[in-house]
């Protein structure tokens, strides 16, 4: 069955299509997003500049997104995702080539004033790449070995790009966003045992050619490791920012030191306080209380996209929303994980609420993209 | 594109299935996360905000300021004046390089100092404030008051110094304060953190070293919230310092500058001990040296100059040189054997000039010996073989006992450097120190305050004081500390016969005011003023037998550093004893000639309160002592004015 079989009637049309809208995920958005506001306002001391304001701003900007999105049909979105795919990779390719260098990664394209990271679009599309894909694939070739290496060449390609801006972070997270999509679509689960076992292996090559001529990694990122596993070797260089993240992190307690209240985010201890550690900044100043809210907030987000995606009757809808949801958590777990001293700094920005533009649009895209399936579900 | 209803029903119920096993997983992992954030926020909250707040808290130390010592009538002594110096802070300039370039226009900078202060302005953050002069003067901190509008980033900072406006006449008794080296805060015991502030300065030598305890004070404190880079964002908390205490002491300041004035040059020390308190009026020795210098910190050039100097200025002989005190310790002799009955007052010993004893001769001073003498004119003339004849009969352990008594060779607790024990030497120290026995001929030496003898001038100014007032007088310089007495012992009887006592000072009263006595050139003519002495001069080196038959060398013709000791010990008035002094003169020659004439005039000083009036001394010394004293006379002013203008 198909958006072809649907009873087209049973779809709503026009502004109607609004009181379809998966509403709880809607209000789950604005209060993760408002929470970000909050934090926002408090680093500089309690004022809408510099920060609070452009991401309200912006955050208006990816709701408006959200809403066109949703009232697009899913349909239009399964057959332009080949399309915005190879957009994407399009994209990244530019960027590799005449990007803006910025902490010494590739990652940026400017627009004007407008800058815009390729690799968070490519999140996005990856996935709605790999949902068309598994739509058109008829359920027997699923686990046949041509048709699993064909989405396993679609998702290597953006990563391996990403990975030479070098953008390690946001590489891993594609592969693992792709690889939980093709989980979902039913792969079998032999190929994910032997791609954990190799990836195993790789792990181990990449330490054991550390120092040699063909490392594997940049020396930045084997030292982020370093500090990973040893953050008190050097405290005052690498291992600085996670002890201080930790220090901040843990001074919090139970209900936190207070809004705006926070010593290491007042007093600059906290680093990039307002973007990749700002779980941090909430967590000091709300304590234990805001950081499980949060999370409750989170889990709760990706409930309403399960719910959305086991409600709806079209395969590409399906695997979209499931997917998205599983792509949502890798990227608040990642960076919760990060910033309490559990996986290395690899620069995952916390969803929704991390000061930064394409990051917040291209989430808004994606649920727009889940507010769409939502809305056009057969009935 | 699937169309088979069934194959599209499995396809969704693995959809679900596989739904299922992954929201699982992200619930495991949810809970994981969340047992995270229960483990740093709740379990390691205590010590996590515990380092939070070490990390934003920074207490500083505040310099508390240093007590002033006061003489015994509240002149100051040790001063804190007002020292400047010049701070840069970077931020506060366009370009603060420029600034003290402009700066050292103006005024003079020390390069050294300044290219030192250049560096650690370019190592730290731009708000740190750093030191680029020191010690500056009045006058250029006033030009760049005058200046700051085009000095921006600059300013004079006020810190206190110490300054002993007597310099050199309480250097070895105040000492001086210095730098805490490494060494100090090696060898003190859990060193206050105050030690370890920059510019920081703690007592040296003498009673600042002594009494750093209560001179210093207890540093204050101040809680600043600090971020990041270092910068002090607001003031938490302020806990007020102590400032240290105030110490008085007994010397009198004006007394003590006549007395170095005094002593001049010479390689020479004085005491002068009140009898009624105890407390010492006057510790002199000379030369010495101006502990300002040493507190701005001295130059290697003048401190060579003081190390080589072979009258040892650095040293404080009043209490740290130890000398034969030779015939001042005769009244001690004199005393063990008439307390002990061991002979009687009208005892008569025939003098030839020697004696002679296990087959050794031991010389009187006077060649041509005394004749027949009793102890009372042993004393007067100082006669020594009197005393040698004593010495088998009354034996060194009695010497001993009675010199203990008196305070010789013992360390008298007074708070200044490397006080000096002396030594009373008996038998087992002998065997103990030189594998000998002790044999006649030493303790013939000992009668007359020679041979292993040592004391210093403190401990027979001491003597003197017990034996004027027949107690045990404990000798003490610090009178008050933060305005509160200091309770002095009072000094309990010597317990000996009073009569004894009576006839020895009688002895030191003839000494100085009958004719033959040997100090009665240097007697008082005011009868209410009179003073009672003992002269002691004692010898350094040993006198052959060879040099007894061509004749002694006088001390003239001897290089001065084998000269004999000159001593002099006295108290006044002897109707009614007030003071008590000691005088001694390094290879000054012989005690009456040299020192007694410095006991008598500080005598006077004393009892006069200021100099004396010519009437005072025998009529055919008192053109001399009138140049003398125009001579003196420019220090003693000096002093006054200093001390009144502070006050």
């Amino acid at each position: 069955m198909s958006y072809l079989a649907y009873t087209v009637k049973s779809i709503p049309s026009g502004a109607r299509k609004i009181l379809y809208l998966n509403w709880p995920l809607v209000l789950l958005i604005m209060a993760v997003a408002g929470i970000g506001f909050l934090m926002l306002y408090s680093i500089p001391g309690g004022s809408l500049e510099p920060w609070a304001l452009p991401q309200i701003k912006r955050f208006a900007f990816g709701l408006a997104l959200m809403f066109i999105v949703a009232m697009i049909p899913i349909w239009f979105w399964r057959n332009i995702s080949g399309l915005c795919y190879f957009c994407g990779i399009l994209l990244l390719i530019t960027v590799e080539l005449l990007g803006i260098t910025s902490q010494g990664a590739q990652r940026w394209i400017a627009i004007g004033s407008f800058r815009f990271q390729p690799s968070e679009f490519m999140k996005i599309t990856l996935i709605m790449l790999l949902a068309s894909y598994y739509d058109w694939l008829s359920t027997h070739r699923v686990s046949h070995i041509v048709w699993v290496l064909i989405p396993v060449c679609l998702i290597t390609l953006p990563a391996a790009l990403v990975l030479f801006q070098p953008d390690l972070g946001t590489a891993l997270l594609l592969l693992l966003a792709g690889s939980a999509t093709m989980f979902i679509a039913g792969v079998h689960w032999g190929y994910f045992v032997a791609v954990i076992v190799s990836f195993i292996a790789l792990v181990a090559a990449v330490f054991q050619s550390r120092g040699t001529n063909w490392q594997l990694l940049e020396n930045y990122q084997y030292r982020r490791i370093d500090t990973f596993l040893d953050p008190d070797s050097d405290l005052l260089g690498a291992g600085y920012h996670i002890t201080q993240s930790k220090i901040a992190f843990g001074s919090g307690g139970w209900t936190g030191r207070g809004f705006m209240q926070g010593t290491q985010t007042r007093l600059n201890f906290l680093p990039e306080k307002h973007t990749d550690f700002i779980f941090t900044t909430l967590a000091e100043e709300f304590g234990f209380v805001g950081t499980a809210s949060l999370l409750a907030l989170y889990v709760m987000i990706i409930i309403a996209c399960i719910i959305t995606g086991l409600t709806t009757r079209d395969r590409f809808a399906m695997i979209l929303a499931l997917g998205i949801g599983v792509t949502f958590f890798l990227f608040f777990s990642v960076n919760m994980a990060m910033v309490t001293g559990r996986l290395p700094v690899v620069g995952v920005p916390l969803p929704l609420v991390s000061y930064g533009g394409s990051a917040m649009i291209v989430l808004m895209l994606a649920f727009g993209l889940v507010q769409s399936a939502h809305i056009h579900r057969p009935r | 594109m699937e169309t088979n209803p069934k194959e599209i029903e499995r396809a969704y119920r693995t959809i679900n299935r596989r739904t299922l096993i992954l929201g699982g997983a992200q619930l495991v992992l949810v809970a994981g996360l969340g047992h995270r954030m229960h483990y740093l926020q709740i379990e390691q909250s205590d010590e996590f905000r515990l380092l939070a707040e070490k990390n934003r808290i920074n207490i500083r130390l505040i310099a508390p300021i240093r007590g002033k010592i006061f003489d015994k009538d509240g002149r100051i002594i040790a001063d804190n004046a007002p020292s400047y110096r010049i701070v840069a802070v970077r931020e506060e300039a366009e370009d603060i390089y420029a600034t003290i370039n402009k700066l050292g226009q103006i005024i003079e900078l020390d390069k050294d100092f300044l290219s030192r202060a250049l560096e650690e302005l370019d190592r730290h953050p731009p708000f740190v404030q750093v030191t680029i002069a020191e010690r500056v003067n009045w006058k250029d901190v006033a030009t760049i008051a005058v200046n700051s509008p085009a000095l921006p980033g600059i300013k004079p900072e006020v810190g206190f110094t110490r300054v002993y406006p007597y310099r050199k006449d309480f250097a070895h008794i105040v000492g001086y304060v210095g730098p805490v080296s490494d060494f100090d805060l090696k060898t003190i015991k859990e060193p206050d953190q105050v030690l370890r502030m920059p510019r920081f300065q703690i007592g040296k030598v003498g009673l600042e070293a002594k009494k750093e305890d209560v001179l210093r004070g207890k540093a204050g404190s101040k809680r600043v919230e600090v971020n990041a880079a270092g910068r002090v964002m607001r003031e938490l908390e302020l806990r007020e310092g102590q400032s240290g205490a105030d110490v008085q002491i007994t010397i009198d300041a004006k007394l003590q500058a006549y007395v170095q004035a005094r002593l001049g040059e010479q390689s020479a020390s004085a005491i002068v001990i009140d009898l009624v308190s105890g407390g010492l009026l006057a510790i002199a020795s000379s030369p010495s040296y101006d502990p300002n210098k040493f507190v701005t910190g001295i130059s290697t050039a003048d401190y060579k100059t003081l190390l080589q100097n072979q009258f040892r200025p650095l040293a404080s002989k009043s209490v740290q040189g130890i000398y034969p005190p030779g015939s001042t310790f005769k009244m001690i002799v004199a005393l063990a054997a008439l307390e002990d009955q061991l002979i009687s007052p009208t005892d008569t010993v025939h003098c030839p000039g020697y004696f002679e004893i296990s087959g050794r001769k031991f010389y009187c001073w006077k060649q041509s010996g005394h004749g027949q003498v009793d102890l009372y004119n042993a004393i007067k003339q100082s006669c020594d073989v009197f005393f040698f004849s004593l010495a088998e009969k009354i034996g060194q352990d009695r010497i001993v006992a009675m010199a203990k008594k008196f305070g010789l060779g013992i360390k008298h607790d007074i708070p200044m450097s490397a006080v000096a024990s002396g030594l009373v030497p008996n038998q087992d120290w002998k065997r103990r120190i030189h594998s000998e026995n002790w044999m006649v001929g030493d303790t013939v030496n000992a009668s007359i305050g020679q041979g292993f003898m040592l004391a210093s001038p403190l401990q027979l100014a001491v003597m003197t004081a017990r034996l004027a007032t027949g107690k045990k007088i404990i000798p003490h310089i610090i009178k008050t500390i933060d305005g509160i007495h200091q309770p002095n012992v009072s000094a309990e009887p010597l317990d000996l016969n009073n009569t004894n006592l009576q006839l020895v000072r009688q002895a030191m009263y003839a000494v100085s005011n009958e004719r033959r006595g040997t100090a009665y050139h240097s007697r008082i003519i005011n009868e209410d003023k009179q003073l009672a002495g003992k002269t002691g001069t004692s010898q350094v080196r040993n006198i052959s037998a060879k040099e007894r038959s061509t004749g002694v060398r006088s001390n003239a013709d001897l290089p001065w550093e084998q000269r004999d000791h000159a001593l002099f010990v006295n108290f006044a008035p002897f109707t009614n004893p007030r003071i008590a002094v000691a005088v001694v003169v390094e290879h000054g020659g012989s005690g009456s000639s040299t020192a007694a004439p410095i006991a008598r005039d500080i005598t006077l000083q004393v009892l006069y309160d200021g100099l004396p009036p010519l009437s005072a001394y025998p009529s055919r010394d008192r053109e001399q002592i009138k140049e003398q004293q125009e001579r003196i006379r420019d220090f003693i002013p000096l002093a006054e004015t200093d001390s009144r203008e502070r006050a």
